[in-house]
């Protein structure tokens, strides 16, 4: 399906700030003026971008360690999330989540997620309450190849097929659970989504590099899954164009292979190209997105620079509700 | 005033409340029960028979049946709480906490937290828990010692049918993220609990007998041990002063110092291990607030460090026993 001139610009504009945000860490934790542990979601940034243009704010996502980018394209705040990443009591959790917890409840973000494998039954429970509302909403897990082989995402797996749960798993395979190679650490193959299609469910498999497949496949598998049929599972395949975390020497890549994924499976480049070739945006318009998304990132570093850090006293405070 | 069982108090509550309330859902491994057999969903109605008759009334949405799978119970938990529902989940055994303890741990308990005091997790996990069953020792734990620990969750410890009503409703009106910890061994116990609307708030242990010589402190099934002991003490003319805890998280610990300060001895009784446990806690706690009331060393009356036991002769000795507790507080008695 075409999409209009503004929607284009949308996506990509979303695609472009993920990009430039992680960029912008990158540089910056290489710096130490960022602590903690950051995994940064720089090349995959079509997926999140085209799953999420799909849905509401009322549609939840469950996301990962690897979570910038979902949280961005779910509405997260670009500055609320530069100043939780640098730790300060103004950012999206007030410093106390950084850059692995980060969250936006009333955006239908449920959490980025430290543990590799937790998310999916969460989204499962997410789902149990979409389908309670009765309003069509849907929850969506990111799992990546890694998290594919924890028992909990076979468990939320068959659980939400059990209850037919309007639960939509989406893995991004990047090739990389950590350090370790898909070819070795997940037995079925070169295939993560015949393991859900085992549960149960039916799947779908689209290159995760093109914004353009990813989000035409999401809109057969919304219609599908919101139309009351259960649960569904995708598998893009996707690169990590940086480390596990920020700090990682890769020393498991391949010769050549960074600057292969740069120059070949850069979805960023692969929507440029796309929508010039067809005549639907010029490379100026592309260009000025680019721009406008490092001035975002720019403000964000600047106000997160600025911005207040917690005291010892917010310590204790936010652990309950009542005490 | 009603006479009613453990369990059923368990169960008429959350009816109750489901009915007052509709975000309230039910889920676990046959909380339904018979899904997919000739016997048809309701052929079990939970395994302690306390979620009988709530897939009738209120239907499969609400009262969900799930396959084993802990840790997607749990987490099942956590994403309808997130989305503003109230679960109580089931785990049907406390031992299995084992198999989901992330979901508790690492995400229930922690959301609030590291999203900044900007959501609310009001998820209650119910377990069946403790001895007494020769159920061996992955099906008889205790397990508040390894939950009092994490900060987030909240740890309420029944020990009369009048107690699960007061504190299952303050659990499923509040909204923090609760572990509610019923004994196997209490569910047939029956009991007098008053009509009407009421709640029991956390953090407000029950004085069960008063007394001026010794301070015992228990907690679930330990209470009722705990109470045959002052009774004999009491026959001997000692005062007990008996105090059921009814949670570890958040803890009464006006009600502890405020007896020691009287009594000035103290037993604690535990049905879990004594090392990293709460009787090494409230032990620390006294020791470290109440210093000066103390007459004498604080006395602990705890299952031993190891398993629990299979065969009845074994279990029997792995349990405090009235006789223990007793003797406990004949020990602390005598020291001067």
């Amino acid at each position: 399906m075409q999409l209009s001139r503004d929607e284009l610009i949308q996506a990509y504009r979303k695609m472009a700030t993920i990009r430039a945000f992680e960029e912008r860490l990158h540089d910056i934790i290489a710096t130490g003026e960022v602590a903690g542990f950051t995994h940064l979601y720089c090349g995959q940034e079509a997926v999140a971008v085209g799953v999420c243009e799909h849905l509401a704010i009322e549609d939840k996502i469950v996301s990962t360690h690897r979570g910038h980018g979902h949280c961005l394209a779910k509405g997260c705040d670009v500055t609320g999330m530069m100043k939780e990443i640098w730790g300060s009591r103004e950012g999206l959790c007030k410093g106390k989540g950084g850059s692995m917890h980060i969250a936006d409840i009333d955006k239908g973000m449920l959490g980025a997620n430290g543990i590799v494998g937790a998310g999916a039954p969460i989204a499962v429970g997410a789902a149990m309450s979409c389908k309670l509302d009765g309003e069509g909403r849907v929850a969506i897990t990111f799992s990546g190849d890694g998290a594919c082989n924890q028992g909990t995402t076979f468990e939320a797996m068959n659980m939400a097929v059990v209850t037919k749960a309007p639960c939509i798993f989406v893995f991004e395979n990047n090739h990389y659970s950590e350090h370790t190679g898909f070819e070795y650490a997940v037995g079925t193959q070169k295939d993560i989504a015949s393991r859900a299609e085992a549960f149960g469910m039916k799947v779908w498999r689209a290159d995760g590099c093109d914004f353009f497949a990813v989000h035409d496949t999401m809109r057969e598998i919304l219609e599908y899954v919101r139309a009351g049929n259960g649960p569904a599972a995708v598998e893009f395949d996707t690169e990590r164009f940086y480390g596990h975390f920020e700090g990682d020497p890769q020393n498991y890549r391949g010769e050549g292979e960074l600057d292969r994924i740069r120059d070949t499976r850069d979805c960023l480049k692969i929507f440029r190209q796309k929508v010039t070739e067809a005549g639907l945006l010029d490379e100026a318009v592309i260009d000025e997105l680019n721009e406008a998304a490092e001035a975002d990132v720019d403000a964000a570093v600047e106000a997160s620079r600025a911005a207040d850090r917690p005291t010892a006293e917010d310590v204790l405070t936010d652990v309950y509700v009542e005490y | 005033m009603a006479k009613m069982m453990y369990r059923d108090a368990v169960r008429l509550t959350i009816a109750e409340e489901m009915e007052r309330n509709e975000s309230v859902v039910v889920l676990g491994e046959d909380v339904v029960g018979g899904m997919g057999t000739d016997g048809g969903p309701e052929a079990i109605g939970g395994i302690w028979s306390t979620s009988t008759g709530l897939f009738d009334k209120f239907g499969p949405n609400r009262v969900i049946d799930t396959p084993i799978s802990e840790s997607a119970i749990v987490g099942a938990a956590a994403g309808l709480a997130l989305s503003g529902k109230r679960p109580v989940a089931e785990l049907m055994f406390a031992d299995f906490i084992g198999v989901s303890l992330d979901q508790i741990w690492n995400q229930i308990g922690k959301f609030r937290y590291m999203f900044g005091g900007k959501t609310r997790c009001p998820a209650i996990i119910r377990m069946a828990y403790g001895g007494g069953y020769n159920a061996a020792a992955q099906h008889s734990q205790c397990v508040h010692q390894i939950l009092t620990g994490m900060a987030g969750l909240k740890i309420v410890m029944p020990s009369t049918p009048e107690d699960v009503r007061g504190l299952l409703r303050t659990a499923l009106r509040g909204d923090d993220p609760v572990m509610f910890l019923e004994h196997k061994a209490l569910y047939a116990v029956e009991g007098e609990v008053p009509d009407g609307d009421w709640t029991i708030p956390f953090a407000h242990a029950r004085q069960v007998t008063s007394g001026e010589d010794v301070t015992v402190i228990a907690t679930g099934l330990m209470v009722g041990i705990a109470e045959a002991a002052a009774e004999a003490a009491a026959e001997n003319g000692i005062g007990v002063d008996l105090i059921d805890l009814r949670t570890t998280s958040p803890l009464d610990e006006e009600a502890i110092l405020d007896s020691v300060e009287v009594t000035g001895r103290l037993v604690i009784v535990d049905e879990a291990p004594p090392r990293c446990s709460l009787a090494t806690d409230l032990a620390a706690l006294v020791a470290n607030k109440a210093f000066s009331s103390l007459k004498a060393p604080i006395e602990m009356v705890t299952a031993p460090h190891t398993p629990v036991p299979f065969a009845s002769e074994l279990e029997q000795a792995y349990l405090p026993s009235p006789d223990d507790v007793e003797a406990a507080v004949r020990k602390t008695l005598a020291y001067r």
